[in-house]
């Protein structure tokens, strides 16, 4: 059957459909989820970053007028500890967190306690009650430091992963030059700006647990809670409301939302927790901390013949859901979008007492595309060629495509699906007027000024499989529901999801509603992250809606006596293609034919739905290339970034508007990582960023006007639509690019070894260089 | 700890009676006890703006202040822009540009820029974007809510 050509609304920028509710005040985010009769818990954390736990003293706290239950770990061990729910390694196993701290504790934030009163006032003053005696224990903080032990003579280096192909010792043996250096990416994170929040409830008489509050992955904890448990899938619920921000963090399964679950079965009342931003800032996944030990082997022309790494992640206290993700990435994705012949790495997992670790927006790529781009500006400054010059010489050519990379992460093998990275780097040169802006900043430098640029590329990943399911029905007052297995932090998948539906179907996108997050609507679902939604959700929508759109042509022929081939479906309304006139029907009164008891029937079930899953056994690889302008300031080492350039290749952008809002936003992160977050410790383990004040994001002062050139040069072969996924590029190589852009600012190149860089570090950088 | 006092918040033209301890923030007293949720709580520490109402007219961020402190005042939430269907050429702005993902910060910077413009309506590109600065947002990079802020801002003084 023949499409007729319709104004697409796939590649639109149409306005968001979640928009609404959220500016009119009306978004029901976790805090604004109340039933009646609720609890309110507040968790008492560690105040030490090492230590036995001698004693808790629950009664002081329960002897509180309001208070109803407080438990220490003993009220609570028949609780499995967090399971992992990616890059599972058996041996780490031994290392997963309990809801509540058994004898020990590990990072100041860690749960010891959790009480439970009829006010959150109350639950707050009661948890200062309860009276915690630890015995402090030497604390470690130095991820590549001395291995110690984490209990039972279990070491705190927890797994190694090691990756590569080709002959490495080879290429190494028989290089014109090896180039090494050691870089190190600072510890920060997502920080949404809603804290976490769950709230759970117990229904008796139906022994239906629900937990709200869900967000990312709402399929998976409701699985992972119902077996904590003993429970079945069947009798558990999770429900996502308004997410105010994910970024990786947020949706993981953490002790409090199986705290809240647990009180609500025992106390038989709802409770509520929302953290609070101190809580937040140590207790929620931290991320990115790692440093490299990095050789590359090269020829005379700067050809990389084989790259050989080492490093070290510092993981905090406990490993939590994503198992070895992050490190897994950071040593898959290392040799980024050059042809490396050759290539070998070696990951240390180390755990130390800070808080935990997990997945921050491009996670292992932030951290893996600094190092990989800081050693092709070093192989450039050998060779004396540019950074232009350097990466033009390695990248792989599109003739290459599609590339084996001999390394698999995330449960797939790394195939590279299509690309023309070297049209995309012209792209962005010509895109900021390369050739100009240096001679503009040679000016400028003959004027007294330290300004410089910068270049890093590097490919992303998105789309994970292994399945999306989508359903889609046609209600008998003609509105369209989409029900995914997907989540919403904020990106706007109800938006995309329903401009394809509405696109494929032929209905109006005013008229279609996307249900995400919501166990009780559809059985599995894989929900939200690695980039994944649009391709996947994206796709099993797209199959779903022709389904549909295929059934309700067919039930129309039959109403109006011609041949589904000579109708379609324009904005709900069935059509005839030769324009002819008569009696037309539109997608509602096909649903009330298709009712139970409806005239059209038959043997078939009833109701105007169709149902599709995709399956995805590889991932989709967009890539990008970053260009920054940097100045600073010779009296305070101040870092400025001027210009901000991003030019990324997604295959086919269901919204542009959406993608631009997603890369700005990407590369805001990644300006607030390489200038001015970072979790930092004093030498006791004692956190110094725990308000807003001590953790800097960036502000509108700080964040520069970033061009965004998206390119649609290589649709994804791995799906119709082309689709790659667009959330991660933003962020991947801005540590880089500035990086590069503070060098060449400074005249120094190799001068930024470590992230974030730092006024007083550029200070001190200018001072040596007088 | 338990004592507590009769207060009125008028917030957006409307009384609430409430009765409330002295140390509870006009934010919670705001969203728990006249159940306008609309006004969100981001870190309890007057950083992040999420929390900005206005409190006779002036920004206010609602989590530094006590309930008590604004009793008898005018209040205005994200609650009281729109009127009726028709929406806040604030509110329309941040759709049309783009000026919002997850939405959590979203009413504190709707709120802060309409009290800014409504009492300056005038305001350089430069100061603007300095009152824009003391409000977070973790999804957008801040260019399209300034973008929406300066379109609303024309729009509001044609009016």
């Amino acid at each position: 059957m023949t499409a007729a050509a319709k104004p697409g609304l796939v590649g639109q920028s149409v306005t968001r459909k979640e928009d609404g509710p959220l500016l009119r005040g009306q978004g029901k985010f976790a805090a604004d989820i109340n039933f009646p009769n609720q609890l309110y818990m507040r968790v008492v954390r560690s105040n030490y970053a090492h230590g036995n736990i001698v004693s808790v003293d629950l009664a002081p706290a329960l002897a509180i007028p309001g208070v109803v239950a407080a438990w220490s770990f003993a009220d609570v061990s028949e609780i499995p500890p967090i399971d992992f729910r990616l890059t599972r390694l058996e041996q780490l196993a031994a290392y997963r967190q309990t809801i509540l701290a058994k004898d020990k504790v590990r990072y100041v934030g860690d749960p010891v306690a959790v009480v439970f009163a009829e006010d959150p006032y109350l639950a707050e003053d009661a948890a200062e009650h309860v009276e915690v005696e630890i015995e402090e224990l030497p604390v470690i903080l130095q991820a590549d430091g001395e291995i110690g032990e984490f209990r039972d003579g279990l070491p705190t280096e927890t797994a190694l992963i090691e990756k590569g192909y080709g002959d490495v010792d080879g290429a190494f043996a028989k290089a014109h030059a090896v180039v090494s250096l050691s870089l190190s990416i600072g510890r920060h994170s997502g920080v949404p700006l809603e804290t976490r929040g769950a709230i759970g409830r117990y229904i008796a008489e139906t022994d239906m647990l629900e937990m709200y509050g869900a967000a990312k992955v709402p399929h998976w904890n409701r699985d992972q809670l119902a077996k904590m448990f003993g429970r079945t899938a069947a009798n558990t619920n999770l429900f996502e409301g308004h997410v105010g921000g994910g970024f990786g963090i947020r949706g993981e399964m953490y002790p409090e939302d199986v705290l809240v679950c647990l009180a609500a079965l025992r106390l038989g009342r709802p409770v509520k927790w929302i953290e609070d931003r101190r809580e937040h800032l140590i207790a929620a996944n931290h991320s990115r901390q790692q440093t490299h030990h990095i050789r590359a082997a090269i020829d005379r022309d700067g050809n990389i013949l084989a790259i050989d790494n080492e490093f070290f992640h510092d993981q905090g206290g406990y490993m939590r859901t994503h198992a070895a993700t992050v490190p897994d990435l950071a040593a898959a994705m290392l040799p980024g979008p050059y042809r490396i012949p050759a290539y070998r790495v070696l990951g240390h997992i180390r755990l130390t007492n800070k808080t935990p670790g997990g997945t921050y927006r491009a996670p292992g790529r932030y951290e893996s595309t600094f190092v990989r781009e800081r050693l092709l500006d070093a192989v450039a400054a050998k060779v004396g060629i540019s950074g232009v010059e350097v990466r033009r010489r390695n990248l792989i050519a599109t003739s290459e495509m599609p590339v084996t990379r001999a390394l698999e992460t995330l449960g797939t093998d790394i195939v590279l699906d299509s690309g023309d990275y070297p049209k995309l780097l012209d792209k962005a040169l010509n895109g900021i007027r390369w050739d100009d802006l240096q001679t503009q900043i040679t000016s400028r430098r003959k004027a007294g000024e330290l300004v410089g640029s910068g270049v890093a590329m590097f490919v992303e990943k998105s789309g994970l499989g292994p399945f999306d399911d989508v359903r889609i029905n046609v209600g008998t007052d003609g509105l369209v529901e989409v029900i995914t297995g997907a989540a919403s932090v904020g990106q706007g998948v109800e938006t995309v999801i329903a401009q394809i539906c509405a696109e494929k179907l032929g209905a109006s996108y005013d008229n279609v509603s996307v249900i995400h997050g919501q166990t009780n609507r559809i059985a599995r679902g894989l929900g939200a992250f690695a980039s994944r939604v649009s391709v996947m959700t994206g796709e099993a929508t797209r199959q779903a809606a022709l389904k549909l759109r295929d059934k309700a042509l067919a039930a129309a022929a039959e109403l109006m006596q011609l041949t589904a081939d000579q109708l379609d479906i324009v904005d709900g309304e069935i059509v005839r293609l030769d324009g002819g006139t008569g009696p037309s029907m539109t997608l509602a009164e096909i649903a009330k034919a298709l009712e139970p008891g409806g005239n059209l029937v038959g043997d078939s079930e009833p109701g105007l739905f169709a149902e599709a899953s995709f399956e995805s056994k590889h991932m989709t690889y967009p890539y990008g290339v970053h260009v920054a302008v940097v100045s600073l300031a010779r009296d305070t080492g101040g870092i400025s970034v001027e210009r901000y350039l991003v030019a990324y290749d997604i295959g086919k952008a269901i919204n542009p508007m959406l993608v631009d809002g997603q890369i700005v936003g990407g590369v805001a992160q990644g300006i607030g990582g390489a200038l001015y977050e970072e979790f930092t410790y004093d030498d006791r383990g004692e956190p110094l960023a725990v308000t807003f004040a001590d953790y800097l994001m960036p502000t509108a002062r700080e964040v520069p006007d970033v061009e965004v050139i998206i390119s649609e040069d290589a649709p994804s072969p791995l799906n119709p639509m082309g689709l790659k996924g667009a959330g991660e590029g933003g962020t991947n190589a801005v540590g880089a690019a500035i990086a590069a852009a503070i060098d060449d600012a400074l005249g120094q190149p190799g001068a930024i070894t470590q992230l974030p860089v730092s006024p007083q570090r550029v200070k001190a950088l200018l001072n040596a260089k007088v | 700890m338990s004592d507590k006092t009769d207060i009125t918040l008028t917030i957006n033209g409307q009384s609430h009676a409430i009765r409330v301890e002295s140390r509870r923030t006009l934010a919670d007293a705001i969203r728990e006890d006249c159940g306008q949720t609309g006004t969100h709580i981001g870190c309890e520490h007057g950083v992040c703006g999420a929390c900005t109402v206005l409190v006779n007219g002036e920004p206010v961020r609602s989590c530094l202040m006590f309930a008590q402190q604004a009793d008898g005042k005018q209040i205005r939430t994200v609650e009281g822009l729109a009127d009726g269907d028709e929406m806040h050429p604030m509110q329309r702005a941040f759709m049309e540009n783009h000026g919002l993902q997850c939405g959590f910060c979203t009413p504190g910077f709707l709120m802060l820029a309409v009290g800014v413009l409504e009492r300056e309506p005038d305001i350089s590109d430069h100061d603007l974007v300095d009152v824009l600065s003391s409000n977070l947002c973790r999804c957008t990079g801040y260019q399209n809510i300034i973008k929406a802020v300066r379109a609303a801002a024309v729009e509001m003084r044609q009016s």
